[in-house]
């Protein structure tokens, strides 16, 4: 009952607010007109100026070459990582587990700041490099975690098997390892992929203005121009496309199983 | 050779210190590359012998390790720093810890996190035991969308629609029966509880996966009553996973940002929206600072909950 009011209420109001007009001191405008010549009532201004400009297209393909940049470097760190934590002496996995999700006990922002400090000395603050960093950082674990819960159910026998069978090293990776692995890379690539899609701070703080991403333009919207309709399409847009690629990414990981 | 391993990676760190202090932190990276090079090759000769994974899987993984801790570990250096400036180390000093002490804005918004955090993890708990219980129990449609959507979605999304809810429905409504509503505490309090649930309702879920049915069907033969078997056998068995995720819902309600910044209004503050504040505003050491003390209290709480529910970590991943 309880998630019913305060987030399907909440989520279905933001779809009608999304098609009226704003306020005139910032909001929202009545449904109803009270004063003639006061604009009221439902419009598809927002999606109008939306798919008139390119510019909002534009950060939306911004906002997902970032997110697929931080997910890609995501997975080539975490696969070593896991990889190593999965192959390991039992008693010693726990422990490193532990070593990869104890610095994201501390706060995000933190974390964020934490790589205000690395990179101001070297002058590459307010960069997309530094947005990348900020966004890999903060993800990382959400990559290894997935992967090493699958890596950790693979039977050593297969790559014994392999060998016995001529395969080298890479051959055993590419043709055993890593397809077996290919739920674990989804399912993390979706934990990294959709988080960063929504995500201001970063952007905000370690990037410059160039390196706004639609989670900044829905911010802007509410608290900054206060043109709530528009920031209702924005985020109703974001909820889209975050629902295609977790469809996209299950749909794959699906597809896959089936296959094998 | 499992000595001269400890030797070497003693060594290590020594110089990876002795180089930071003396360059300010320019030279950090190539002492730590350095380091790890050796700590590496060390880990991976060790490892042909016994059948541990080799050289580069070390290498790139102890990478990756330093990628995560490094900077965490400069934050805490620079909060002893006796300067302004986050760039060089001039000397030693707890200066901005006593700053930090007597700020009062600070003080004030560490209890108002504390506040929260408590409210939010108790109720959150209560409805995600609930929720779990009935998903296992019940098997219901819709009840896993409802409950996993908001820890899935991005946390703006939740923030923004709940913004828009609170100033716009809910306000207007109550006003019209006179009772004066705004962002505040109580809207934080009611926005962490909804992403909350999703993760305690996961674990407490997770918790009942692996039990045997029977028990409760006994307890039934038995002749208790629903609320007999609730109390007497369910609740008792359930209760690491109910413990684990009430420590849960309290450091996402203390550490969350994102939500709270959108549905806490002006008034209120909490640490992270005054970390975020200071960052933005002038940053000195006392954000160092700051993070230090946090850094401390969440590993504490993380000891606590690994003693007081030891499979928490099992039902984290």
């Amino acid at each position: 009952m309880f998630l019913v009011v305060f987030f399907l209420l909440p989520a279905l109001i933001m779809v009608v607010a999304s098609l009226r007009y704003p306020g005139e001191f910032g909001g929202l405008a009545p449904l109803v007109s009270t004063r003639p010549g006061e604009e009221a009532g439902l419009t598809l201004e927002s999606y109008r100026v939306f798919f008139s400009d390119w510019v909002y297209f534009e950060i939306f393909a911004k906002s997902f070459g970032v997110a697929v940049l931080t997910t890609l470097v995501c997975l080539l760190m975490a696969y070593p990582v896991a990889a190593l934590i999965a192959r390991s002496p039992k008693r010693y996995r726990d422990m490193m587990v532990l070593l990869v999700v104890l610095p994201f006990a501390s706060n995000f922002l933190v974390r964020v700041y934490a790589w205000m400090i690395m990179l101001g000395p070297f002058e590459l603050l307010f960069s997309r490099f530094a947005v990348i960093c900020g966004m890999v950082y903060v993800h990382l674990p959400f990559m290894i975690l997935p992967l090493y819960t699958n890596l950790e159910k693979h039977d050593p026998a297969l790559l014994d098997a392999a060998q016995d069978l001529g395969a080298n090293a890479w051959q055993r990776f590419w043709r055993v390892t890593f397809p077996l692995s290919l739920p674990g890379v989804f399912s993390g690539s979706a934990l990294v992929f959709i988080p960063v899609l929504g995500m201001f701070a970063i952007p905000e703080i370690l990037g410059g203005k160039d390196d706004w991403i639609v989670g900044n333009m829905i911010k802007e919207s509410f608290l900054g121009t206060r043109d709530w309709p528009f920031g209702s399409m924005l985020s109703l847009m974001l909820t889209l496309a975050v629902l295609a690629v977790a469809a996209a990414a299950s749909w794959l990981a699906g597809r896959r199983m089936s296959r094998a | 050779m499992r000595k001269l391993a400890l030797g070497i990676e003693a060594l290590a760190i020594a110089v990876l210190f002795g180089s930071f202090l003396a360059s300010g932190g320019k030279l950090l990276l190539a002492g730590a590359a350095a380091a790890l090079l050796a700590l590496a090759g060390v880990l991976g000769l060790a490892g042909k012998r016994r059948e541990m994974p080799g050289f580069w899987l070390w290498f790139v993984s102890l990478l990756a390790y330093a990628f995560l801790y490094i900077p965490l570990v400069i934050v805490v250096i620079f909060s002893f720093n006796d300067s302004k400036l986050n760039a060089e180390w001039v000397g030693f000093t707890t200066a901005w810890y006593l700053k930090l002490f007597s700020d009062e804005d600070m003080l004030r918004a560490a209890l108002n996190s504390l506040s929260i955090a408590c409210g939010a993890a108790a109720i959150a708990t209560v409805l995600g035991t609930m929720a779990g219980l009935s998903m296992h129990r019940f098997k219901p449609k819709l009840l896993p969308f409802l409950v996993f959507t908001p820890v899935a979605m991005p946390e703006i999304l939740l923030g923004v629609s709940l913004l828009i809810f609170f100033l716009n429905s809910v306000s207007p409504a109550l006003g019209a029966l006179g009772i004066d509503f705004g962002l505040g505490l109580t809207t934080v309090v009611i926005a962490h509880v909804t992403f909350c649930i999703g993760f305690v309702a996961i674990i407490v879920r997770a918790r009942l996966a692996g039990m045997d049915e029977s028990i409760f069907e006994a307890a039934r033969d038995l002749g208790a009553t629903p609320w007999q078997t609730f109390r007497l056998v369910t609740l008792p068995l359930i209760m690491p996973g109910v413990i684990a995720g009430a420590l849960m819902a309290f450091t996402l309600s203390i550490d969350d940002f994102v939500i709270t910044f959108f549905t806490s209004g002006v008034g209120t503050k909490t640490l992270p929206l005054e970390i975020y504040t200071m960052i933005k505003v002038a940053v000195t050491p006392e954000v160092n600072a700051v993070s230090a003390l946090l850094m401390a209290l969440t590993l504490g709480m993380i000891m606590i909950a690994a003693k007081l529910a030891p499979d928490l970590m099992q039902a984290k991943t």
